[in-house]
């Protein structure tokens, strides 16, 4: 076990062995000729980059560095930066240069320029990184120098799987803090003055929450780390359990000091192996240093971590289902008679917050209150993950402060959407959020804004659409989400959110009825209050939002038979155009012979036989092709 | 015991702390309807029909698992509770066939006095509907998972026997079923014909089948007698029609008393007039056996008769 002293002590002499990775935290490129000698190259290890076989090309660049004769080369596996989109992404510090789509070819012209001659491979950069010619430090890409990170502070910094390297970058320093100089009414208060509230989606105020578990008095208490993330397109969660595992360790640990439980259980999906594994890893190391387990750091106190592992059901994201699930029964939520803080996991005062909760408290306990309420916006204090997805131009991981607008991160950011098509709506908050279309793209993003809107802050998901998403088809693509991942307990749930499927998928499919949209609205009305849990209660919203918003695409599909973004294959045809040269490749390419015409004459498509593939505008040369 | 005043549909009641709305409306006579709660059973808050309005409650809130508060103003029959309660019958009743002519349950089964009680009624639609799979292996439960609301009673009886917890929850969703064991029929499953989960069967998903056209509920005469078998003393319910007494039903298993097979054949044997043929279950499902067999007499008949023959000179000539 190691006392307070130690930890400091292993913070400094790590810290000295990190000084390169120190300039990811730097702007501007140092002088290349000072930097010749030491060298750093950073692979990203996120969930998108590291399924490009990260390990391989961190052993292809050593190997190389070795053949070159370099020795003061060290390569290094971090997590997330976030910039998926572009990735397999590598920076190479100290300069602060920024490589994208780095494949397994590349990796010898990076160490045989750019190491050994000190020329930037320019081809390889990273499209945001140089600008008229000019090079710029990673941080300065665009994509990054709007974010501010608080939850990912280490992610795609520290080794993951090196305890050392959270410590040297002042982990664990609040724990330490907290159990020796401070009461747990002085944690508490500091989170409830930080305005920290739950980044899982309902945003409920942490510091009261864990006030309320503290205030009642019981034999045992427990923490648990919900984090059963499985909004579509989500991995806000997994990546910063994958890229700094200890952050979630050591704000859980804080929250069981604070409140008075020695057990605390992380609650994680079982298809993270990743993040279970590196969790694992990140669990042993702490108990070895006495970071966890009995008497931590020579205190009173302690406090131990186990996994528990999801199988899969979306539902067990929700807190009572959770808990039900970690008893061993079967995932479904129950009645709240009892508040969680009082009568959760077993009988006993439980807190359950999100991976993302727990990450943003050791900053709070060391930077204070005062800091983190400076960032963000009066009613929602901090900064946020999303995980941007759709038709945005940088997909990626963003950390925001709170206030930040739609545009910027969509816009800015994001890099504007796609192929350069036009903006429609964005979609915050999975399948428990909304759509919220252009005339809204100013809103800054915080708790009550979003909900004032119709949608929801969510766990972070975000995804963008374009002119070419049709809004019922979004609707029904979160709804078939919801009708499978309902757990069947509750009637409004259970039977409502599949009669709203079954409307949408009429209207898609171009069968939709004049009553179907009352029926849609009425639907929706007792889902949202009759429901038992958050997932029944918002699994509406999807369609609540479209219908407000977008009831002219609704009523395209129903009154017109049309669908306006041309999304809906039941609603469109195929047509071909005069421009047709008669080359006769797309009636080769029809696989139901659809498609007659001789050659060098104009084809025509029998609609009857057509089963609208698209395989003729694929093959098309000169785009005669087209659907309407 | 600390007591709490709350006014229920401008009724003023006081009870006992921690008693929740549904149980407060009881004792002024007030009948929230409800399909999953019993009071025997665990609350769940699984039909949501129970919802009441709470003055200073924007949501409405389950009676069933909402304790009272001090000077809590509660309404159970306002305009957005009612139609909430029709929305949620309709979703049922969309969802269940339309059998009562013929359905054992009819007039003692909940949804049908709710759908009457609330005006709501069958319809056609295209929408799916539950698979109507009827497990007519035992020759004691019929389950028809047509019927079936999923309000879960079942479930919950059944485990509350440590070693039975035979039924579960299968399948999520729409596609949720209730299973017996690793979903068998009743004749491979584990289950010991007690008929704790017809008894709380809310529709006609569960019935017994010993029943099947003896007569409909409101023909029966009803009289409740205690089980003799064994000192829990289980409630049992003859139903006389014309005078003859046609059926032995097993009443809700309360206050810790398990219901079994013998008992509930036993109380058959001494009161119904012309009992249908028993049966046990061997490896290969249920088997037509004898009475003596079946209510596990046939040693010690054997033995008593041959004590009596010895020690009177009866000669025994069954």
């Amino acid at each position: 076990m190691i006392t307070v002293e130690e930890l400091k002590k292993i913070r400094e002499n790590t810290l000295k062995k990190m000084d390169l990775k120190l300039h990811k935290l730097q702007e501007e490129i140092l002088d290349k000729e000072g930097a010749l000698n030491k060298k750093l190259i950073l692979i990203c290890g996120g969930p998108g980059c590291h399924s490009s076989n990260v390990e391989e090309m961190k052993a292809r660049f050593e190997k190389r560095i070795l053949e070159k004769g370099l020795i003061h080369v060290e390569v290094s596996i971090a997590g997330c930066f976030g910039l998926c989109e572009s990735g397999p992404n590598i920076e190479v510090y100290p300069e602060g240069i920024f490589y994208s789509r780095v494949k397994m070819d590349d990796i010898d012209e990076i160490v045989d320029k750019h190491l050994c001659e000190n020329v930037v491979v320019e081809r390889l950069l990273n499209e945001g990184a140089i600008e008229s010619g000019k090079i710029k430090h990673v941080s300065q890409v665009n994509f990054y120098n709007k974010q501010k990170k608080i939850a990912l502070r280490n992610c795609g910094i520290i080794d993951y799987n090196d305890i050392k390297e959270y410590i040297a970058l002042d982990g664990y320093q609040a724990l330490a803090k907290a159990i020796t100089e401070m009461t747990q009414e002085e944690v508490i208060n500091m989170v409830k003055d930080s305005n920290l509230r739950g980044r899982g989606g309902a945003g409920f105020p942490t510091g009261r929450k864990w006030e309320t578990a503290f205030k009642y008095d019981a034999d045992q208490k427990y923490v648990i780390c919900n984090a059963d993330e499985g909004d579509p397109g989500a991995f806000m969660d997994r990546s910063i359990l994958e890229g700094d595992p200890h952050s979630v360790l050591e704000g859980m640990a804080l929250c069981g000091y604070a409140i008075g439980a020695e057990q605390g259980y992380i609650y994680i999906r079982a298809e993270y192996p990743v993040a279970v594994e590196r969790l694992k890893i990140a669990i042993k190391q702490a108990k070895e240093m006495g970071l966890l387990g009995r008497n931590i750091l020579g205190t009173d106190f302690s406090f131990d971590i186990e996994l528990r592992l999801g199988a899969g059901a979306f539902v067990c994201g929700e807190g009572t289902a959770l808990m039900e699930s970690i008893e061993g029964r079967r995932g479904m939520p129950r009645p709240k008679v009892e508040r969680t803080a009082h009568k959760g996991l077993w009988g006993k005062p439980t807190i359950i917050n999100n991976v993302e909760t727990f990450a943003n408290v050791p900053p709070i306990l060391l930077k204070g209150a005062d800091w983190f309420r400076s960032i963000g916006t009066e009613d929602s204090s901090g900064t946020k993950v999303f995980a941007l997805g759709g038709k945005v131009k940088n997909t990626g991981l963003v950390e925001v402060p709170m206030g930040t607008t739609l545009r910027e991160i969509i816009f800015d950011i994001g890099g504007g959407i796609e192929k350069d098509r036009k903006f429609k709506a964005v979609q915050t908050g999975g399948p428990s959020g909304g759509c919220i279309p252009e005339e809204y793209l100013d809103t800054p993003v915080d708790f009550g804004s979003l909900s004032k809107i119709g949608s929801i802050m969510g766990s972070g998901g975000m995804i963008v659409l374009d002119e070419s998403d049709c809004m019922v088809d979004i609707a029904r693509f979160f709804l078939d989400f919801t009708v499978d991942e309902s757990c069947g307990k509750c009637v409004p749930c259970r039977e409502g959110t599949k009669r709203m499927l079954e409307i949408l998928e009429r209207i898609t499919a171009g069968e939709g009825r004049a009553e179907d949209l009352d029926r849609l609205e009425s639907l929706a009305e007792i889902i949202t209050s009759g429901s038992l849990c958050g997932l029944g209660q918002t699994a509406a919203n999807p369609v609540i939002s479209t219908l407000k918003y977008f009831r002219d695409e609704y009523e395209a599909h129903i009154y017109d038979k049309r669908c306006p973004a041309g999304a809906c294959q039941a609603l469109l045809e195929f047509y071909i155009t005069d421009k047709c040269i008669g080359c006769t490749k797309c009636a080769r390419s029809c696989p139901v012979s659809a498609i007659r015409g001789k050659v060098k004459e104009r084809h025509v498509i029998d609609t009857e036989k057509c089963i609208k593939c698209g395989a003729c505008m694929e093959v098309c040369p000169v785009g005669a092709v087209i659907k309407r | 015991m600390r007591e709490v005043n709350v006014v229920i549909d401008g009724k003023r009641v006081t009870v006992p702390e921690g008693y929740f709305i549904i149980q407060a409306a009881r004792e002024v006579g007030i009948d929230i309807p409800a399909l999953c709660y019993d009071p025997n059973l665990e609350v769940v808050g699984a039909c949501r029909l129970c919802l009441v309005e709470i003055e200073g409650s924007r949501k409405l809130q389950t009676a069933c698992s909402t304790k009272v508060r001090d000077g809590m103003v509660i309404h159970t029959e306002s305009d957005r509770v009612v139609s909430s309660r029709k929305e949620i019958l309709q979703l049922l009743l969309d969802n269940h066939p339309n059998d009562c002519l013929t359905c054992q349950k009819a007039g003692e089964c909940l949804l049908q006095e709710y759908a009457y009680r609330y005006d709501v009624k069958f319809r056609e639609h295209y929408g799916a509907r539950r698979p109507s799979y009827v497990d007519t292996t035992s020759p004691y439960i019929l389950k028809d998972d047509s019927k079936c609301i999923l309000c879960g009673k079942c479930v919950r009886t059944c485990s509350q026997v440590q070693d039975r917890r035979v039924l579960s929850f299968g399948g999520r969703g729409f596609d949720t079923r209730i299973v017996i064991d690793a979903d068998f029929n009743f004749d491979k499953s584990s289950c010991v014909s007690c008929n704790r989960c017809v008894t709380v069967c809310p529709v006609g998903a569960l019935v017994d089948k010993r029943l099947l056209n003896k007569g409909r509920s409101w023909e029966y005469h009803k009289r409740e007698v205690k089980c003799k078998v064994c000192e829990y003393g289980c409630s049992f319910e003859i139903l006389s029609k014309d005078g003859r007494n046609v059926a032995v039903r097993a009443k809700e298993a309360n206050g810790g008393r398990p219901l079994c097979l013998k008992g509930r054949l036993t109380t058959e044997f001494l009161y119904v007039d012309d009992p249908d043929k028993p049966y046990i279950k061997g490896e290969e499902g249920f088997i037509e056996a004898t009475w003596k067999d079946a209510l596990g007499l046939k040693d010690l008949l054997d033995k008593l008769l041959a004590h009596e023959e010895e020690e009177m000179g009866v000669e025994y000539n069954g």
